[in-house]
This record gives structure tokens, sequence and C-alpha cells, in this order.
């Protein structure tokens, strides 16, 4: 006879790591979320060197929690979605602060999702709960094996939703998955992975 | 590499950090950690090693191995006049009090391949001070440093690099200061003659001389508190009377306090002054 399932610890932290197609399905989760949310949220997307602060600024347009590109050296804050500068590696220390760096692109991408969620697999373990949407090559899908191996949450966009499904495809492929969602249901199972008292409301 | 548990990782980490200082005396025990990990995973993946504690006797036993080893550590990735504004920065708001200076000495700290500090020879051959300016390029990697001394690179990274020139405010065509062939180009020794590259580890070795302006540009990014604390101390002492101090735009010295020895000249494209010693 299985034991039942333990309750998962409570999230502390999120990262989500999308390419091609990607901010269409940030504007759909990162509004959704409550202006209280608990945990630092953390954004890798894949964008141009030269795009220096436009990401931002199409998540923030309609967020309701604040939105700042990620800085060396500072905190990782809950409450806040930090996003990761362009042309830059994002990386999150043991003590929950930031690093970058300029080392080599991984799958053609800096910032790579990989590089952000391995580190963040050491830094919080099963605290962390990793989200991989759409794009078009297979970046993400070690972070996300190496976020399960953790003992973290990993939750991939329906490829059947995405722009591009090669993204979630490969991390589902990699059996680095717990649950597939379309757009509109990441925001209410974030909410409540990250706020204990809601387990109820997961759906 | 397999993932392995935080501790297990560290504690091979620790075993390699610890060979590299104590047996060869290169200590990178003051680097940010996951960065480091990173690059040490590489390294152990690319000669053949399962594990990262695999490291530990190659390092130990194999002495020939050692330039491998820290150019692997130390992945020169660098860029001709990547970040242009920093360029124009220097060249509108820095070149023009150089100029008023008899002699000019600059020093590079962390070359790796050259692409940089070439840019600076270019920036300042087309700013009318490089005949009587000497550029000191150093760097922690042989192996980046012989590649940098040559100073050749392929032809289609110069294309590459050429609208990052003409953003920088480059007035010329960039590829004018090479010579190009075999599907390569050379960098002209009018520019290269400028230059001294040399072998200077930021963690260990001292002040060599004094300049008017030093360029480390995502170098301290590696660096943990304690050790960029010690880098910047280095270049205030290495500085002379207002020299300036250029870091790479998303580099924080905000939790340094050496940083207080500074003030900005543009903060956003992290120009510095250094400033007057107190009294």
């Amino acid at each position: 006879m299985s034991a039942p399932q333990p309750p998962h610890a409570p999230i502390q932290a999120v990262v989500i790591g999308c390419s091609a197609g990607g901010l269409e399905v940030l504007r759909m989760i990162l509004p959704a979320l409550p202006d209280d949310f608990p945990v630092p949220i953390m954004v890798v997307a894949h964008v141009g060197a030269a795009s220096g602060g436009y990401l931002e600024d199409a998540i923030r347009r309609d967020c309701k929690m604040p939105v700042v590109e990620a800085e060396e050296r500072q905190p990782v804050t809950p409450g806040i979605i930090h996003v990761a500068p362009p042309d830059y590696h994002l990386m999150v220390e043991a003590d929950h602060t930031f690093s970058v760096s300029t080392d080599p692109k991984v799958h053609n991408a800096r910032p790579s999702i990989d590089v952000l969620l391995i580190s963040a697999a050491e830094a919080w373990g099963s605290g962390l709960a990793a989200v991989l949407l759409t794009g078009a090559n297979a970046d993400g899908a070690d972070g996300m094996a190496a976020v399960k191996a953790a003992g973290g949450v990993c939750l991939v966009q329906d490829p059947a939703t995405a722009f591009a499904s090669e993204m979630p495809t490969a991390a589902i492929a990699r059996g680095a998955v717990d649950r597939i969602l379309v757009p509109g249901r990441f925001a209410p199972v974030l909410a409540a992975l990250c706020n204990p008292s809601r387990t109820a409301e997961l759906p | 590499m397999p993932w392995r548990s935080n501790s297990i990782h560290s504690i091979e980490l620790d075993l390699v950090l610890d060979v590299l200082a104590r047996r060869h005396g290169y200590d990178f025990r003051g680097y940010a950690r996951a960065s480091l990990k990173r690059r040490v995973s590489g390294l152990a993946h690319k000669l053949g090693c399962a594990t990262i504690a695999e490291l530990v006797p190659r390092i130990l036993y194999d002495d020939a191995l050692l330039p491998e080893v820290l150019a692997g550590l130390s992945v020169p990735v660098t860029e001709m006049f990547r970040d242009p504004q920093v360029f124009k920065g220097i060249r509108d708001q820095i070149a023009p009090v150089l100029a008023t200076y008899p002699r000019i000495n600059i020093w590079q700290a962390g070359c790796a391949t050259g692409e940089e500090v070439y840019s600076l020879a270019i920036l300042l051959a087309e700013a009318g001070l490089l005949s009587k300016t000497q550029i000191y390029a150093t760097d922690i990697n042989d192996m980046a440093l012989a590649k940098a001394e040559e100073g050749i690179f392929p032809v289609k990274t110069i294309e590459k690099y050429s609208e990052n020139y003409l953003k920088a405010g480059g007035t010329k065509a960039l590829a004018s200061y090479f010579s190009l062939g075999y599907g390569y180009a050379k960098i002209d020794s009018a520019i290269k003659d400028r230059i001294s590259f040399a072998h200077h580890n930021l963690v260990s070795d001292g002040v060599f001389c004094e300049v008017n302006l030093v360029v480390c540009r995502n170098v301290l990014i590696y660096f943990d508190r304690h050790l960029q604390d010690r880098v910047l101390g280095l270049f205030d002492s290495t500085l002379s009377r207002s020299g300036f101090l250029c870091l790479g735009t998303k580099e924080n010295v905000a939790f340094t306090p050496a940083a207080a020895r500074f003030a900005p000249v543009d903060a956003p494209l992290r120009l510095y002054k250094k400033l007057a010693e107190s009294p």
C-alpha cells in the first residue's frame, strides 16, 4: 500500500522561462497574479541583445506586481517580478542574491533559461516552482530536469496551445513535468502553490 | 553532467578550488559561486570527467593541464565595441580630458582575447590620442592572451562588429584597421604596437604602474563582494589623480566599501572618476 502523497512544501520562488511567442503568454499569466503574491518571480525570455527595457515595459503595463530588471548582488525579493537583463546570463547564488555572467550562449541564448533554472534549483531545492512556456528551441529542458531532481515543481505550457511547441515538448520528453497547463491556468495554480492556505483552491 | 545535490556539488567544487589554490597558487575561492560552478562543470565535461571530483587528481598531478584549466575557468567571451554607447561615452566624456595630458597610460584588466582592447585603441586613434598612449592589457588566461596578442579575427566577426563600431561613433570603416586575407582579419600594427599584453591575476597581483584610465568590464561580476572590494582598491591605487574607471554596464558596486573612492561621471555607462584623497 502506498502512502498518501504528502502535500508539497510551500513554494518560495518562481522562475518562468519562454522564447518565441512568450510575451503574449506572460501577459496572460503575470497580470492575473494578485498584488500580494507572496514569493519572488524571475522571468527569462529570449530577446535581442539590444532590447534594453522593452520586455519589462511590455510586462509592467498590466501587472499588479512591481516589475524590475534583475540586478547583480541584489536580493531576490518576494512580491517582485525580476526580469533577466538582455545579453547576460542570470543566476541565483546560495544566499538568494542575483549574479550575472557574460559566459557563452547556451542553446544559442543569453540569457539562457537552463542557466537560471539550474542555479535556482540549487538555491531553493524543493521550494522552487518552474514554469516553461512556448519556445522554438530546447533551452529550459535541462533546467526543468534539475528543478525536478531537486524536488521542485515543474509546470509546462500545453504544447498544443503554444506558438512554438518545441520548448515545452522537450521538457515533457525529459519527464521534467508535474503539470501541463493551458495559459489561463498558470496564475491560479501558482497562487495556490505559493500560498498553502489556499491549497484547497488548487484545481 | 547529471544534477547532484547542492551539498555534494559544493564539496566537489571546494576540493577543486583548494587544489588550484594550494598546488598552483591560483585562488578562485573569492569568485561568485554560481557561474564558477557552471564553468567547473563544463571543464570536467570537456576533460572527460564523469564528476567534478575527478578533476582533483588531474589538476593535482598533471601540471601541463594548468593552462587549459585556467582557460576553462575564465571562459573569455568578448566582442568589439560591445555596448557601443559606453565607447561613445569614453570618446565624448573621457577622451577630451585625456587629451590634455602629455602622455596617457591605460590598463585594461581582463582583456580576454583582445576584442575590447583593440576597440579602445581604435577609439583613441580616431580621437588623435593613440600615438601618445600606452595600453597595458592583462589577463589571468595565457591561452586567451596569446590569442589577443595575435590580433587575428574571422572576417565574419568584423562585419558583425561594424554596426557596433558605427553606433560607438566610429568615423571610418572598421575593416580599415585590419589587413584582410584567407577569411581572416589582422589588426594593423599601428594599433597593436601601442598595447602591451601581460599576465596579471587580480586576485593576487598588485599595482604595476600609474594609469589615467582603468577599463575592467564584466570581470567584477565573477567576483564575490570581498574580492570585488580588493580589486576596486587596486584600481584606486593604480589610478593617477582624477583618473577614470570604466566598469561593465550591469555591474553593481553599491555593496562595496571601496566604491566610495569613486564618483560617477556617467552612472548608467558605469564611468567613474577617482576622488581626491581625503586630507
